[in-house]
């Protein structure tokens, strides 16, 4: 069976990538990391997938879609041994670290040279050898890991603890490596995108049960890539004429897909997280739903058909056992607002419009609490909207999706015929007084604060935040923070309370893990008020009637 | 007694009733080199090494400037001043000062490696040393200049190959002549930034031999500049000045290239980590040859580096506040040149 457009064998190997796999992915791991455009990241992913072997590449799309082995050292004990070997106090690597900002990067500088320059390995030799030791006791574990670090070079290294620590984030989203894998096999992107999604395995998939050009065994709970939405920057009237658009709310909750194939149900998320068993409540959907069907929906917590805070959800959602309490105090229920396969077959390529009908035939003759249809909001002028937008936090939604009746469901975030139109953020005024480095690129840079707000003449803290600023901004509050340091706490540094700054949040819940008694949803720097003085910040108080208002 | 003091306005010797590298005006000041957060305007009289005059009279002006040899010993009331290779740039010094038998080294900025133009480092014998710190952590560990100049010539040939001008952003004094002695093969003409023009001119008046450049006008033609070298200072990354140069790709010479998350906030296509700074190895074994049982630390890692040298009993070391390390490569880049790509972000929508 020939997949690959180019025959590998007439090419030359570029001399940049080498010959052995481990070499080869730390070489396209830097070279994606350096490159600044889009456009030079998808060549290096695509030069990769030619020259590199099969099996490499295999789990190349496993670890970039986020299925990496399962972790099989602590950070703690991995930090430990780079010190041994280094031979340095426990307090410089932590130094060393808060400068870095990445334990992989941190641990790779810091190792001595290696003994024997690079032994060769494959990319999976390595990932399958994690997953051969994963149970096996501590010693093992480190003599191979001591071992391994022995014959990397720098770069190696890196991506080595890249592999057993974390992610990447180098910025290879899912559809950018579609891209590089459509220039080499002869697929549509968006049959290159289904592939790789949902469950499968990279140590038992060959590249050619992924992305043969004939049809293989069918994945029953394979998941469609998700159609995302951008934000609607100007005035819906730009949109045109209304009745060209169909508007629901947008529920805050988690995005997800709910299958029914060949008599079995799965819900995935967003994240292309397997949740099915997360979910009780929807366990007799598999004999409500017809077979062969895909929804596209909201997960979220709901009584009696209204939907609940996400803080509700919160409360369940990274628990492995829900408790009966857990059903009772938080029931979930699915906003269903799309249907992407009835019957076996594709819809997403037939207009909205045709879709939400036969969805909502579909759905009414199912009445259970476990699914909802996701209702329409009727409008006649955008006016009227934008009135009835007002009312969304007492729906407890975000605010308002507007999509194209005609529009067919399409892969990942694109602009035109799908918009978010949210509602603004809660906002309040805080003093800065912690500050703690960032990481990756905002290495060696005090861009992570925590907050407070007054409390007679007390400062209470209650929230951090690290995103809203613009690098120059970030810039100024680090050259704050080094000269008005009042203490050091390890990697903190308590800070004069005198920068005031605008937060804003998407929701408010009461929390008794913190100190101020709540807690913040997506909390970030909406502006950095250099006009006002800490005594004009708002106070526990103003928080409290926040709560009051809008946590129930 | 201590040789050295150190006052809001420098590092003072009051025998000698002088300073060195001193960041407000003072009568007398020592200049270790010509960087200009430790080279200041403003003071009545200045002693460096010849080589540092000239390039002080371009960045000061016309002042009372007095330059002495390496090696060759001054005496003001008693306490002697002689000036040894530093290794950092061109005409760089390490200021030693005796005085009654007792022996104090400035290092101002130093390197161990010999860049070929900035004379050999070399440890000096003194009884308190005082250090800079800007690579002051284990992390930074420099591979051999050799090594960091093939890496720097693959890429130039890369660019070259893909119809692109390389721009190397490298500080007008120090790193850019550094870079042009090991490139000047590499393509037919290399192209630079006015500053780094000035510095060059008058290096080759004062009798220095260096590669041929071309300065970059207003009339160079965009053509000419296709597929060549042009070597500017970090500020001229992403001003309009760069436009002319498209398509091209920009790499940047520094010691702060070393972590990854430096490059990324620069954005630049490459790092190379090229310093002219001692890196962790290298302030270690030279503070263990000076065999100074008191260590004072500058600018840099000021904390960590005397805490490790007090910690493993390497001297009795204590850190310093000055207002070194502003400017050049001692200041890590903090500002973003260019702005940030779109970064997929979790967002449970």
């Amino acid at each position: 069976m020939q997949i690959d457009k180019t025959n590998n064998e007439s090419i030359q190997t570029p001399s940049l990538w080498g010959k052995d796999g481990m070499g080869q992915f730390a070489a396209l791991v830097t070279q994606i990391s350096s490159s600044t455009k889009t456009n030079d990241k998808l060549e290096s992913l695509a030069e990769y997938f030619t020259v590199a072997d099969d099996k490499d590449k295999v789990w190349v799309i496993a670890i970039f879609s986020g299925r990496r082995p399962r972790r099989i050292v602590s950070s703690t004990l991995l930090s430990q041994w780079c010190i041994e070997m280094a031979g340095i106090p426990s307090w410089l690597f932590v130094e060393s670290y808060s400068t870095v900002g990445d334990l992989g990067e941190t641990i790779a500088l810091l190792l001595p040279d290696p003994i024997i320059k690079s032994e060769g390995k494959s990319l999976s030799f390595y990932l399958e050898k994690f997953i051969e030791i994963e149970k096996e006791n501590e010693y093992v574990k480190k003599q191979f890991i001591l071992d391994s670090w022995n014959k990397m070079t720098q770069a190696e290294r890196f991506v080595f603890n890249k592999l057993i620590t974390g992610s990447f984030r180098i910025g290879v989203s899912q559809s950018l490596m579609v891209n590089a894998l459509s220039k080499i096999v002869d697929l549509s992107s968006s049959v290159i995108a289904h592939r790789i999604s949902g469950n499968w395995d990279p140590s038992t998939t060959t590249f050619s049960n992924l992305l043969s050009t004939e049809v293989t065994d069918i994945d029953h709970s394979k998941p469609y890539p998700f159609y995302l939405a951008y934000a609607l920057e100007d005035e819906p009237s730009a949109l045109g004429n209304p009745e060209e658009w169909q508007a629901e709310w947008k529920w805050d909750g988690i995005r997800g897909q709910m299958i029914k194939r060949n008599n079995e149900l799965f819900v995935w998320s967003r994240g292309e997280e397997l949740m099915t068993d997360k979910f009780p409540e929807y366990f007799i959907l598999k004999d409500l739903l017809p077979d062969g069907i895909v929804l596209d929906g909201e997960i979220i917590p709901a009584e009696n058909g209204k939907p609940m805070p996400f803080a509700v959800l919160q409360t369940r959602i990274g628990r492995k056992n829900i408790t009966k309490k857990q059903l009772i105090e938080a029931p979930i229920c699915f906003f269903v607002y799309d249907l992407l396969e009835f019957n076996y077959e594709d819809w997403r390529n037939k207009p909205l419009a045709e879709r939400r009908n036969k969805l909502e035939e579909i759905l009414q003759i199912i009445n259970n609490n476990a699914i909802r249809l996701s209702s329409v909001i009727n409008f006649t002028n955008w006016n009227d909207l934008a009135e009835l937008r007002k009312s969304s936090r007492e729906m407890n939604s975000e605010g308002i999706m507007l999509k194209r009746k005609n529009s067919i469901y399409q892969v990942g975030r694109k602009r035109g015929d799908w918009w978010k139109w949210k509602i603004d953020a809660l906002t309040i005024d805080c003093v800065m007084i912690y500050a703690q480095k960032g990481s990756g690129r905002r290495s060696n840079l005090y861009t992570d604060y925590t907050f407070a707000v007054r409390d007679g003449d007390k400062l209470i803290a209650f929230t951090k935040a690290y995103s809203g600023l613009t690098d120059k901004e970030f810039a100024q509050v680090d050259n704050f923070v080094k000269r008005n340091s009042i203490e050091k706490f390890g990697p903190v540094r308590t800070v004069k309370p005198e920068l005031v700054f605008e937060i804003a949040f998407e929701g408010i819940a009461a929390s008794n893990r913190h100190k101020s008694g709540v807690a913040l949803r997506f909390p970030r720097m909406s502006r950095w008020r250099k006009d006002k003085k800490v005594d004009e910040i708002n106070t526990l108080e103003d928080l409290k009637a926040m709560l009051k208002m809008y946590g129930k | 007694m201590n040789l050295i003091s150190f006052t809001d306005k420098g590092l003072c010797c009051s025998q000698g009733n002088f300073y060195i590298d001193p960041w407000k005006p003072v009568d007398s000041a020592v200049i270790t080199h010509a960087h200009s957060d430790h080279a200041y305007f403003g003071h009545k009289k200045y002693l460096c090494h010849h080589y540092t005059k000239p390039l002080l009279q371009l960045r000061l002006g016309d002042n009372n400037y007095e330059s002495i040899e390496w090696g060759e010993t001054i005496n003001i009331n008693g306490v002697k001043i002689s000036l040894y290779p530093a290794g950092h740039i061109i005409g760089s010094s390490q200021v030693r000062l005796e005085y009654n038998g007792e022996v104090w080294v400035v290092s101002g900025d130093y390197k161990n490696e010999d860049d070929g133009l900035s004379g050999r480092f070399e440890p000096l014998k003194c009884n308190t040393f005082i250090t800079e710190s800007t690579f002051g952590l284990p992390i930074y560990k420099w591979k051999p200049q050799q090594e960091i100049f093939e890496g720097i010539i693959n890429w130039i040939n890369r660019n070259k190959e893909n119809g692109k001008t390389s721009v190397l952003l490298a500080y007008s004094l120090g790193k850019a002549q550094r870079v042009l002695q090991y490139i000047k093969e590499t393509t037919q003409d290399i192209y630079v930034h006015g500053a780094i023009w000035n510095t060059h001119e008058t290096l080759l008046n004062a009798g220095w031999k260096l590669p041929v450049v071309k300065r970059i006008t207003p009339d160079t033609p965009k053509e000419a500049l296709k597929g060549t070298v042009v070597i500017a200072p970090p500020s001229a990354d992403s001003s309009p000045w760069m436009k002319k140069f498209q398509p091209y790709s920009v790499g940047v010479c520094s010691g702060w290239m070393q972590v990854r998350g430096n490059a990324r906030r620069r954005n630049v296509d490459a790092g190379f980590a090229l310093s002219d700074h001692a890196d962790w190895k290298g302030l270690l074994e030279s503070i263990k040859a000076t065999e100074a049982e008191r260590v004072f630390v500058t600018h840099g890692f000021q904390s960590a580096f005397s805490r490790y040298l007090n910690e493993e009993g390497i001297a009795i070391a204590a850190e310093v506040k000055t207002e070194y390390g502003n400017e050049d490569e001692e200041a890590p880049p903090i500002l973003p040149q260019r702005e940030e790509q779109n970064e997929e972000r979790l967002d449970l929508q």
